[in-house]
């Protein structure tokens, strides 16, 4: 025990270029969802269309970071459902909540 | 020592609650990080979707582009709003200033999961190294962050007339310049004060996770981890790091592209 915790050095394991080089790629899928998100935010009309897109690109993101940077599906599977199953919930925040707003809409104006 | 902890382990009568395994396949640090992240994206989400309520209850800005004029009879168009620059006064750059932000929080991940990378094969060197990039990209996106603000709250060079009920609960007109919590140039009083919640609870994050940052890069430089013989923490600071990330995608969406 006491020899374990005097140790000062750890083995050093050499570099997986294959695993950097993944990390990188995902890196470039982001920049690349991001700058066409601000392309088609100057060349598209607003509407819904858009903003449907944007929102679809977003999770799309969502996705990378969580699954490629969090590791989350490399996790055991009933952490990674005990993380996203809970999620359902912001379904019906969204819902209410939009409902909420279109009804002072109508009321106020 | 060992030994009476693996007759628990091994006992049949007292199996796995005897103790000795690890629930989830993950460490006691790891899943209470996961289960905070969970806590916190309820949270943002209660915040964004507030912003998404309140938007909808207001009319869009409906004229042209060019015609815009900031009033609180209607939301306005983001782009029009945050369209400074440092260095570029009265220059119109619908975007870019924050597209930057984006682009460098983005960049501190990947230096952030290079730095996970590098302790699980516990590479000290190339640890310290990612950590003090992180940190330094952290530091830059709270200081683009806090000339933002700054800019929001000092307003534009014109301002705009606005009618109001100001502090003293009288109605006046007057020509407003910035913004504050009571009346902004840009819109309805929402809009900044929402403007001020969002992307300040963000940056309270961004600046915890600064000091945590830092933490992690002094303790694995001076070798504590090195001695403790792995690299978890900063494996939990990454997720946090990434988290404070993944809010700023959709804060970067919902607020300033839509």
């Amino acid at each position: 025990m006491a020899a374990q915790e005097n140790k000062t050095s750890l083995e050093v394991i050499p570099r997986d270029n294959a695993k950097i080089m993944k990390i990188w790629k995902t890196a470039g899928i982001l920049l690349a969802i991001t700058a066409v998100e601000f392309l088609m935010a100057f060349t598209m009309d607003r509407g819904l269309l858009l903003y449907f897109l944007f929102i679809v690109l977003t999770i799309w993101k969502a996705k990378y970071i969580m699954m490629e940077f969090m590791h989350l599906g490399e996790e055991a599977k009933p952490l990674f459902y005990s993380i996203i199953v809970p999620l359902i919930f912001l379904v019906w925040l969204v819902i209410a909540l939009m409902r909420e707003g279109t009804d002072i809409f109508m009321l106020r104006w | 020592m060992s030994t009476t902890a693996t007759a628990i382990g091994v006992s049949s009568k007292r199996g796995i609650w005897g103790g000795g395994n690890e629930p989830l396949k993950a460490s006691y640090g790891k899943l209470m990080m996961w289960f905070f992240l969970l806590s916190d994206i309820f949270t943002f989400a209660a915040f964004l979707i507030t912003y998404a309520a309140i938007r909808v209850s207001y009319p869009a800005y409906s004229g042209t582009m060019d015609a815009f004029q900031g009033s609180n009879e209607y939301w306005p168009i983001p782009e029009l709003v945050f369209d400074a620059f440092p260095f570029f006064h009265g220059v119109h750059m619908p975007l870019v200033f924050v597209g930057l932000m984006t682009f460098i929080l983005i960049m501190s991940s990947v230096t952030m999961v290079l730095a996970v990378e590098a302790g699980h094969r516990n590479d000290r060197n190339d640890v310290v190294k990612w950590m003090l990039w992180t940190l330094l990209g952290g530091i830059t996106f709270l200081s683009c962050q806090a000339w933002e603000w700054s800019h929001f709250i000092h307003g534009s060079d014109n301002g705009a007339v606005l009618t109001y009920v100001n502090t003293l609960n009288q109605v006046v007109t007057e020509t407003i310049y910035g913004a504050n919590l009571v009346v902004n140039e840009y819109g309805p009083a929402a809009f900044a004060q929402l403007f001020f919640f969002i992307t300040g609870f963000h940056g309270f994050h961004v600046t915890i996770g600064v000091v945590l940052l830092f933490l992690a890069f002094y303790q694995a430089a001076v070798g504590v981890y090195e001695r403790r013989g792995h690299y978890e923490m900063i494996e939990k600071i990454g997720l946090y790091w990434h988290f404070v990330d993944l809010v700023w995608v959709f804060v970067f969406t919902f607020f300033y592209l839509i």
